[in-house]
């Protein structure tokens, strides 16, 4: 579970974050929603740990993550899969050694162990004989499953993923969609999604976060969601649904 | 001001950048394939440079010796020296940072704007050493090395010109050049080139991990690391010369 209290973030004098408290839980799909420019990829990346707020605390599993040190941070770090927008491949690496680049930075497994990992997290995401391709050569969405596959490489506990249909057609948003699920399921993990697509956050949600500028405006479930009387949201669902 | 921030941002950047790789195996792979790139990038326009600064010093020196009481044999004995001790140290640093610095800058400018330097924080992974340290490694060997080529090659340059032209004959010329060496010249060329490396890497590093936004922002970069790169490789230029010749 990720816990956070009280979290405020400003840039340059310009707050973006206010206040916002939330619970992601374990083995659920946890989707953050909200209009473009409200904070939502901000509170990603600082729960992420790319941004550091200005207060609040931040906890994974009752590890006030804000407060450890270096090496302590680094251990709750690779329990953290992320999935990039754009999916983030290292270019310079191809498909094989993308997967395998967090399992040679951090086990001290030999490399058949790395490449059957490596080979079953391929075949998890349902890519099969594109190991040696780059990522220049190979389309969006296997992109995105290329960037699931490294993200559960590590067996994470939490996983992250920021606009995961972002640029992809219908259909293969599904498919990106239903991995998620089935992975988030089967492995017990506590995934955030950031997203737009409002069809995904009725399809697969079990917890939706509604920001609104930066607040906490709304959390509950799907079913809720119609019954609540917060205008801005059922302003921001009827936009998203044409 | 702006700039004494932006140096601000270059020192810390130093600092987290330079110390023990995280994974040795890891960055043994990336060094080799920097040390590879940058010898095999560089090579020929190094090569082309050399031997025709060599040949132009020939022609030129030679040219303010006719009628001058110096004996004409000296003339090789000045080309070589100039060649050792400025031209071929700065001449391809400076060709070196238009290269290696402007790749570097966009490459990991490139890896900025599509997060992949993001992934490799979020991993755990000390991103900054991870990127810069095989090219910093790399450059410290490739530069000095495309140097020392680089002096053979010019004062190669510099007797193909004397044989065409005539200036002096060839046995004069090298007479000349074998003349008083002094192999200190030789420490001075190479402590420029390991500096020179130094700051081509590490400044052009640093402009492209400071890249956001996206292509645009990431060819700017690169412009900016190739001109801070060259202003001081002849800064420094200067000061190495002040320091080490006239001690
Ligand atoms: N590094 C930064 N420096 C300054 N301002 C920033 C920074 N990152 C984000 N912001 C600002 O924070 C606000 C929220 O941005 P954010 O990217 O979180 O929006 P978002 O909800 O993810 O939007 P979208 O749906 O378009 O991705 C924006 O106004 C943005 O300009
Ligand atoms: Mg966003």
């Amino acid at each position: 579970m990720i816990e956070l209290q009280h979290l405020n973030k400003s840039f340059d004098g310009r707050q973006v974050l206010f206040d916002l408290s939330a619970k992601f839980e374990k083995g659920k799909c946890s989707f953050v929603i909200g209009a473009s420019g409200s904070g939502k990829s901000v509170l990603m990346k600082t729960m992420v740990g790319l941004v550091e707020p200005d207060s609040g605390s931040l906890s994974f599993d009752g590890r006030d993550f804000l407060k450890l040190g270096y090496q302590e941070k680094k251990e709750v770090r690779q329990e953290i899969g992320m999935l990039f927008q754009g999916a983030a491949l290292f270019d310079s690496l191809s498909v094989e050694e993308n997967v395998a680049f967090p399992l040679r930075m951090f086990t001290n497994w030999t490399k058949e162990q790395i490449l059957e990992r490596v080979n079953f997290c391929l075949k998890r995401v349902k890519l099969e004989n594109v190991n040696a391709l780059y990522p220049s050569n190979i389309s969006g969405g296997m992109k995105k499953r290329v960037g699931i596959a490294r993200a559960i490489a590590l067996n994470p506990k939490y996983l992250f993923c920021d606009e995961p249909n972002s640029g992809l057609d219908p259909v293969t948003s599904r498919v990106i969609d239903e991995l998620i699920t089935e992975i988030t399921q089967e492995y017990q993990i506590t995934t955030i999604i950031n997203s737009h697509d409002i069809k995904s956050v009725f399809d697969m949600s079990d917890h939706i976060l509604f920001i609104y500028q930066g607040k906490g405006w709304w959390s509950g479930h799907k079913e809720d969601i119609r019954k609540t009387g917060s205008k801005e949201l059922l302003d921001f669902i009827k936009a998203s649904e044409f | 001001m702006k700039y004494l921030s932006q140096f601000g941002h270059y020192i810390l950047f130093l600092k987290k950048s330079i110390g023990k790789p995280e994974k040795f195996n890891i960055f043994w792979e990336l060094f080799v394939r920097d040390l590879y790139k940058m010898g095999n990038d560089s090579f020929g326009i190094v090569s082309i440079i050399s031997i025709f600064i060599g040949a132009v010093a020939v022609i030129q020196i030679g040219y303010q010796l006719v009628g001058s009481l110096v004996p004409m044999y000296v003339l090789g004995r000045i080309v070589r020296d100039s060649n050792i001790l400025e031209f071929s140290p700065t001449i391809t640093a400076l060709v070196m940072a238009g290269k290696i610095g402007g790749n570097i800058a966009s490459e990991i400018g490139t890896m900025k704007v599509s997060e992949q330097i993001d992934a490799l924080e979020i991993m755990g992974v000390n991103a900054s050493r991870y990127v810069v340290l095989p090219k910093l490694v790399a450059s410290l060997i490739a530069i000095p090395a495309l140097v020392i080529y680089s002096m053979f090659l010019s004062n190669l340059g510099g007797i193909i010109s004397v044989s065409l032209s005539g200036i002096v004959t060839v046995d004069g010329y090298l007479t000349g050049l074998r003349m008083d060496f002094d192999g200190f010249s030789i420490t001075y060329a190479l402590t420029k080139a390991v500096t020179f490396a130094f700051l081509i890497t590490t400044i052009s590093a640093s402009h492209g991990y400071r890249t956001e936004g996206g292509a645009l922002e990431v060819g700017w970069a690169s412009t900016r690391a190739v001109v801070q790169s060259c202003i001081a490789i002849i800064f420094f230029d200067f000061i190495l010369t002040q320091i080490m010749l006239y001690k």
